[in-house]
């Protein structure tokens, strides 16, 4: 099975249904270490990711995870809209104007949007970032990939739980970088949103190609 | 033609006053607000980066400065999209006081690099680039000494020109936007007028003393724009 189009609209519709899900519990996370507008920035950022989609439907993949990046850059407002927008933007980049994604160019896809992320927000694994749920995503989404029997839903459920495992381990850190970071050892037991925003995002990949 | 600006803010209304404050001092050059989001929140937007860089090309190049942690994002994500990014320098300096130095220098003809050192040798002392927070390090030549509220410096001038109109605007632009009484071999730093009668040329020595809370930062300042040769040859 390859993923198409069609599956990245249904992606990016699962989504915005999972962050208008879970807005009030990102709400909170944010709340707990953070300036508290990271479910509502979400929800709206994939609302209007749903009206563009609308507007101008995308022929390809790639297209689609364009449109959304040039999106979520322009309406989340927050930290999340250029970290989340470089991420789209760099895995639209990799797939290019190809109608269907197979195993290795998903891992590959995941892979660039992790290190867009890095490379926007300078975070580290451990700082208590969305990092915490995007590398190993993108590690298990490789290694599945690698494996040569993986079809690409085995990658993206590897790489949704790997990222909700790794967004439940951000609790006991303390955060190094972003607005937590100035509360110090404050931010310990407390999960990171961005990590568990990155979690509904990955989890909303599998599901869309189940 | 003059090197052009973009003020990048998480609020309209804070990107709206650093340009009004910065045009102030420099009625010739072209100073874009991009701040809050596109229905008026506040946060950065990606669309009024994007529209305020495009206004501003065709100049001399663009010098844009930003407020706190994902205006930086943003501007980079702006940059990264760009046309001809090559002309777009992000300045890694405070906003307000970035703003006027870099309005200033632009103003007096400096190129974008020279835009850019202006605006960043006004950062303040304690927030430094990362985790850095030296003052000193800014300042290679000359000494800052000193405790509590008074602070001194000598700083040679290396330009060809000296002290002139564009390098005592530049000064003097810096320091008035300080908590600093300032004075330069014994004018108000704070003074064009003033620093123009000093008539110091090519090495001769300016000794800067400060008074106040912002009174290191001034001599910082004054030190970086001098050993930058106020950008000029």
């Amino acid at each position: 099975m390859m993923l198409d189009v069609k599956w990245a609209v249904k992606w990016l519709t699962m989504c915005a249904q999972a962050m208008a899900e879970h807005r009030v519990e990102l709400i909170e996370l944010d709340r707990a270490i953070g300036d508290s507008d990271h479910g509502e920035n979400m929800d709206r950022g994939f609302q209007a990711v749903l009206d563009k989609l609308a507007e101008a439907p995308p022929e390809t993949p790639g297209a689609a995870l364009k449109l959304t990046a040039m999106t979520l850059m322009s309406k989340v407002g927050g930290a999340a809209g250029p970290l989340y927008g470089t991420a789209f933007l760099r895995a639209s980049t990799f797939l290019g104007d190809a109608a269907e994604v197979d195993p290795a160019a998903l891992a590959g896809a995941l892979l660039a949007a992790r290190d867009g992320i890095v490379a926007r927000g300078k975070a580290e694994s451990g700082d208590k970032t969305m990092v915490d749920a995007w590398t190993p995503a993108a590690e298990a989404a490789q290694a599945v990939a690698a494996g040569g029997s993986g079809n690409v839903l085995a990658v993206l459920v590897a790489a949704a739980e790997a990222a909700e495992a790794g967004a439940v381990a951000t609790d006991p850190l303390v955060a190094r970088k972003g607005r937590a970071s100035y509360l110090g050892e404050r931010s310990a037991g407390h999960r990171d949103p961005g990590a568990a925003s990155s979690a509904l995002i990955l989890r909303a990949a599998a599901g869309a190609a189940a | 033609m003059t090197v052009r600006i973009v003020v990048v803010s998480h609020s309209e209304k804070i990107a709206d006053g650093a340009v009004e404050l910065a045009a102030q001092m420099a009625p010739d050059v072209v100073i874009l607000a991009a701040g809050g989001t596109p229905d008026g929140r506040i946060g950065t937007s990606l669309e009024k980066v994007m529209s305020a860089l495009d206004q501003a090309s065709g100049g001399d190049g663009v010098v844009v400065l930003t407020d706190l942690g994902s205006a930086v994002m943003t501007a980079e994500s702006a940059m990264e999209l760009a046309d001809d990014p090559a002309e777009v320098l992000l300045a890694d300096a405070p906003l307000v006081e970035g703003a006027v130095a870099a309005a200033v220098a632009a103003q007096g003809g400096a190129d974008a690099e020279a835009v850019k050192r202006a605006a960043e040798a006004a950062y303040p002392s304690a927030l430094g680039s990362g985790a850095d927070p030296a003052p000193a390090s800014t300042v290679s030549e000359g000494s800052v000494t000193g405790g509590g509220p008074e602070f001194t410096g000598d700083f040679e001038l290396i330009n060809q020109a000296g002290m002139h109109a564009r390098p005592a605007a530049k000064i003097a632009g810096g320091i008035s936007s300080l908590d600093a009484e300032v004075k330069v071999n014994g004018v108000d730093g704070a003074s064009m007028t003033g620093l123009m009668t000093l008539a110091a040329g090519k090495g001769s020595v300016l000794h800067v003393e400060a008074w106040g809370a912002d009174a290191e930062r001034a001599v910082n300042y004054v030190g970086g724009l001098v050993q930058a040769g106020f950008g000029e040859p």
